[in-house]
């Protein structure tokens, strides 16, 4: 299945761990040990975070260490720069709308 | 003509701020936001225009509307109205619906606009608050379809993608 970063980020503990592999590469159960819930359901988010290709990972011995891609977080920024646009440009329709109006006036 | 224009975004509320200056009085900005056949003239990005169905601005009422494609393809929104303050300030739900006002997806968001005349203009503070992150995304999504249609035929896919993983 094909993910994407807003299904990442939809889930707060998924956020919660992007935080964390955000400042250090961290191994499952290290992840795990800052949460509250089975690490069953941890090995699934990772999962997930994982097919949303957020997670780099290195091998170190038996340990799998997983960090944050942090270039892929800035998707997320190119979706609210859209926005800001498509704001933008209606706030421009707006001020000709207003022009007309207050030439009519006149 | 160059004003104040500021939009940040809060990720961990989910939250938009918008701040814009408009070079008109208080009285016909507050028309602008509020009366349908002045909203219709400026919401929509050519080609696309919008359609007001149902408009009755008062609390608990609401604003049913569409954005119609150039190949007359309507997407419905609604906006119902929770609190209004005369030229001052009205919040609202925003949702995607159906032609008849029924809610197509979970997703929403909260609204409050506050007018403030600035002498001989007026400043319009906008606050979206999104359910999620991913209503956000699909407000974008729509959006940005709506305004550069042509150029964006992966998005149509990429679309796909979230409704059939959920």
């Amino acid at each position: 299945m094909r993910r994407d970063i807003f299904q990442a980020i939809a889930d707060p503990t998924r956020r919660a761990i992007l935080v964390l592999i955000a400042v250090q590469a961290m191994t499952p159960n290290a992840i795990a040990e800052h949460f509250d819930i089975t690490r069953q359901s941890i090995s699934r988010h990772i999962r997930i975070l994982s097919q949303c290709d957020l997670l780099a990972q290195k091998q170190e011995g038996r340990e799998i260490f997983y960090q944050l891609k942090i270039d892929k977080m800035k998707e997320i920024d190119i979706w609210l720069d859209q926005f800001r646009k498509i704001t933008e440009e209606g706030f421009q329709r707006l001020d000709q709308l207003l022009l007309t109006l207050k030439n009519k006036k006149k | 003509m160059n004003q104040l224009f500021d939009f940040t975004v809060n990720k961990d509320t989910n939250t938009i701020h918008i701040t814009r200056e408009f070079a008109a009085d208080l009285d016909l900005v507050w028309d602008a936001f509020t009366k349908a056949e002045m909203l219709d003239q400026w919401l929509a990005p050519k080609p696309w225009r919008t359609q007001t169905k149902e408009m009755d601005f008062r609390e608990g009422g609401r604003w049913l509307y569409a954005m119609v494609s150039p190949e007359n393809v309507s997407h419905w929104s609604l906006v119902e109205f929770i609190k209004i303050e005369d030229k001052s300030f009205f919040s609202g739900r925003n949702t995607f619906s159906d032609e008849n006002g029924k809610s197509i997806s979970s997703g929403f968001s909260l609204t409050s606009n506050t007018f403030k005349a600035t002498g001989e203009t007026t400043t319009v503070y906008v606050e979206k608050k999104f359910d999620s992150l991913s209503t956000l995304e699909m407000m974008v999504a729509k959006g940005f379809k709506e305004g550069m249609a042509m150029a964006m035929s992966n998005l149509d896919e990429y679309l796909l993608t979230l409704v059939t993983s959920k």
